[in-house]
């Protein structure tokens, strides 16, 4: 699934779009950001509720798809700022973390 | 003659969590151009990134080098910050001496070093109270 039809999914709101067509192969759910670099398969859409400029260096180097902000959490202006910078896609959806996971999984199988 | 090596090296400024992992992406956007397969630059940046955190959060900063050579990067992570007293003890995951500060900006899940030994293929930590740290990591390329 690409991370535009993710955003359709959700009925998320796209703060930044660095790459609509690239494709999530699966998700991860968490906001201990070592538990996310530990953890978090590369390609992989990663729910959050975590909103600081640290999500974006830790999106870019575990390589996820696409951070997705859930319940509604809105980015801080640094991450908003730097997410566009490194093309990091960025989505906002009114959904918690467990419904934006299992409509992901819903949808990829 | 020596073998053919490419070093970087970056001051890691303490408590800015905000310039935090500009030396791992710049490290991640050197091997990007080097061709190196791109889960081995995965694992460089992801273990790279909790080193600089490491020296920001607990160290006041710190010194960065990465070596590139054909097969391989050896990055080494030096401070002189307050030192580690239980080394074994720090590398429990889990553990974590950060404070509350700390731990609401994401960080301080006690996972940071466990998951750099988990992503390094060489992994090594000298540490004497009240001198500094030294981390010493390699990744061979696949």
């Amino acid at each position: 699934m690409t991370v535009g039809r993710l955003a359709d999914i959700l009925g998320a709101r796209i703060a930044v779009l660095g790459d609509g067509e690239r494709e999530v192969l699966s998700g991860y759910c968490g906001d201990f950001l070592s538990n996310v670099m530990g953890k978090a398969p590369a390609d992989c859409a990663w729910f959050t509720v975590m909103s600081n400029v640290n999500v974006c260096a830790v999106a870019s180097l575990t390589d996820c798809a696409a951070v997705v902000l859930c319940e509604g959490t809105e980015p801080d202006a640094a991450l908003a700022e730097r997410a566009a910078q490194n093309e990091v896609n960025l989505l906002i959806t009114p959904l918690t973390v467990y419904e934006a996971a299992v409509e992901l999984s819903r949808h990829l199988n | 003659m020596g073998e053919d090596r490419i070093r970087l090296e970056f001051a890691v400024s303490g408590n800015n969590f905000a310039s935090a992992g500009s030396a791992s992406e710049e490290v991640k956007s050197t091997l990007k151009k080097l061709g190196i397969p791109s889960a081995d630059i995965r694992r460089v940046a992801i273990a790279m990134y909790e080193g600089e955190i490491n020296m920001v959060i607990h160290a006041g900063g710190g010194v960065a080098t990465a070596d590139i050579y054909l097969d391989r990067i050896e990055i080494v992570l030096a401070d002189k910050g307050k030192g580690i007293p239980d080394v074994e003890l720090a590398m429990t995951p889990g553990w974590s001496t950060a404070p509350e500060n700390i731990r609401a900006l994401g960080f301080g899940a006690g996972m940071g070093l466990p998951n750099m030994k988990k992503y390094t293929d060489e992994f090594s930590i000298e540490s004497e109270v009240g001198v500094g740290t030294t981390v010493r990591m390699t990744i061979r390329f696949n």
